[in-house]
């Protein structure tokens, strides 16, 4: 337990000491946050809801993706800068390591999305009730695990670090468009309805709208139950194919 | 009963034998060198025995422990310095160093001792709390050896520990391995290219060409198997004096080449007199008199037919040295 500590720790450390990660990874997010929300605010309004309350949930949503897909390259780094020898050498298991550098990724993930909420919450967006805030928190959480054991998986196929964040860009940016996080489920054509119900991050904006605003298209248990298994599944992936690097 | 013993350890790729079915033991405090060009298959072995690399077939016994059966037990017994860094850069020593004391199941108090205990050795302790990144190659390699060592192992491998170091830090890092190998009592095998590393650190050394050992003793042997010290004579008479020469029995060989005679002998300190003595009754002029050590690099032309080529390691060393500046 203490070494899955101690590579949480590390990947903390590194995430904390590098303040133009913190800083750039808010960037994307609050654009939207604010060219959308604050743009499209007087125009458009959901179930009778103000535009900026429904989208700011996905925002997160969309915060937590982006860091925890990312963080997925630390594996590509430690490959490259040598320090990946360090622990496959010493007297732990792979899915240990595996199981600790997830933790950390999504720890990070977590944080970065708590960023957004706060700076929501200086532009005058209210939370519906502070119980619902405890369960956002809990489904950011499983997203960040979920996705960041996807970027490990992502990480521990590839050996160039150029193209990762191509490779993510071209996964992240059709899983938010695609997930709800800018529309209702409801009254879009058949096809985008589907291909949302098919995307796991649905379900977790979809419990994040839940708990901070109040509104839910799909029941709670089911978004819980879809996001529990998309997790279990991604560290399954995850935990396979980090196994089976090599240095 | 060496503290290393390889059985047969073979790795192929694809078809191509890296490793082609290698014995021999280490024993316990022995600084043991592998010397071999680039490429030899010095890496792939060491991979194999600190567990990171599966063999094809065979097996090592390390520290009694069989390295494929018993992996976690092989690798505590053994500290690792890579060829290529593997520190964490964006961490200081003193972190860097925690976290390999944490993985290898140091409790605090432990840790904290030994930190210190290390960083006095290889002289960074005013350095705990810089970043790694700050630090020259030198200091990067001693680190390096520190955290090796942090989980006191029976045996440490480096991988070629100066490799890309200017010629004094490689002085002080064979400073600190001789003095590690004394005063932790703990076995080092090594491998390296530079002839002069290996003959200066190692009582015993393995040579290794094409995946195979071609010879393995202590350097003085080695060398002795190359037929002893070489004295160089100039003179005038050059027929005279190897004819005279030719009828002592202590004489290993006499070659004539550009008016020079070189004669080998064992201890030629001790034959130079006899030397002199003969020349002097067949009344011969000498111009000059030389004493030539026979080096490693006159054993591994003699085992293996080829040099080290020094030109082609310098080549990649200044590839990898790039690849490190380039790094971060």
């Amino acid at each position: 337990m203490r070494k899955v500590y101690i590579i949480w720790l590390r990947e903390i450390k590194k995430y904390i000491r590098s303040k133009s990660r913190v800083i750039g990874t808010l960037g994307m997010p609050l654009l939207f946050l604010f060219v959308l929300g604050f743009g499209l605010k007087s125009r458009i309004s959901v179930n009778n809801g103000d535009y900026l309350d429904f989208i700011f949930p996905g925002i997160i949503a969309m915060s937590v993706l982006f860091t925890s897909m990312f963080s997925g390259i630390s594996v590509i780094w430690d490959k490259q800068f040598g320090f990946m020898k360090e622990m496959l050498v010493a007297p732990i298991s792979r899915t240990k390591i595996m199981v600790g550098k997830t933790l950390g990724g999504a720890t990070t993930a977590v944080f970065q999305g708590f960023l957004i909420f706060m700076l929501s919450l200086l532009m005058g967006i209210r939370i519906h009730s502070f119980s619902g805030f405890i369960v956002a928190l809990a489904f950011m959480a499983l997203i960040g695990i979920s996705f960041t054991a996807l970027g490990i998986s992502f990480g521990s196929r590839m050996e160039d670090m150029q193209a990762f964040p191509l490779v993510m860009n071209f996964v992240i940016m059709p899983l938010f468009f695609l997930s709800g996080a800018l529309f209702p489920l409801e009254g879009v054509p058949k096809i985008l309805r589907m291909i949302a119900l098919i995307n796991p991050l649905t379900y977790g904006v979809d419990a994040l709208r839940f708990g901070l605003v109040g509104i839910s298209q799909i029941p709670l248990w089911i978004d819980f139950i879809v996001l529990a298994g998309f997790c279990v599944l991604t560290i399954s992936v995850g935990t396979y194919l980090f196994n089976k690097t090599s240095v | 009963m060496g503290i290393i013993q390889l059985k047969s350890l073979t790795k192929k790729f694809n078809s191509l034998a890296a490793v082609d079915g290698i014995s021999f033991s280490v024993e316990e405090g022995e600084i043991f060198g592998f010397l071999g060009p680039n490429g030899a298959g010095k890496t792939t072995t060491i991979s194999m025995l600190s567990t990171i690399l599966k063999p094809t077939s065979g097996t090592a016994l390390i520290n009694g422990f069989d390295m494929i059966k018993d992996k976690a037990d092989v690798r505590k017994s053994i500290g690792i310095v890579f060829q290529d860094p593997s520190l964490d850069e964006e961490l200081t020593a003193y972190e860097n160093l925690t976290f390999h004391g944490v993985m290898y199941d140091l409790k605090k108090d432990m840790r904290e001792r030994r930190i210190a205990e290390l960083l006095n050795l290889v002289g960074l302790e005013k350095r705990k709390n810089d970043f790694v990144r700050v630090f020259s190659g030198g200091m990067k390699r001693r680190l390096e050896i520190a955290r090796g060592l942090m989980h006191h192992p029976k045996i440490l491998f480096l991988d070629e520990p100066t490799l890309g170091l200017d010629p004094q830090t490689r002085a002080n890092i064979w400073d600190y391995i001789k003095k590690l190998n004394e005063n932790e009592k703990i076995t080092i095998m090594l491998t390296t290219h530079y002839m002069e590393e290996a003959d200066k650190l190692c009582d015993k050394i393995a040579i290794i060409d094409d995946g195979r050992i071609m010879a393995l003793d202590s350097p003085q042997n080695l060398k002795s198997i190359v037929g002893g010290d070489v004295v160089s004579i100039k003179s005038p008479d050059t027929k005279k004096i190897s004819n005279a020469f030719a009828k002592e029995k202590w004489v290993n060989k006499i070659k004539i080449h550009d008016g020079a005679i070189d004669v080998s002998v064992n201890k030629a300190e001790e034959m130079l007199p006899k030397l002199l003595k003969i020349t002097n009754e067949i009344k011969s002029e000498i111009i000059s008199i030389s004493v030539h050590k026979p080096t490693l690099e006159d054993v591994f032309l003699h085992f293996t037919g080829k040099t080290i080529r020094e030109e082609e390691a310098s080549a990649k060393d200044a590839m990898r040295l790039n690849r490190r500046l380039w790094g971060r």
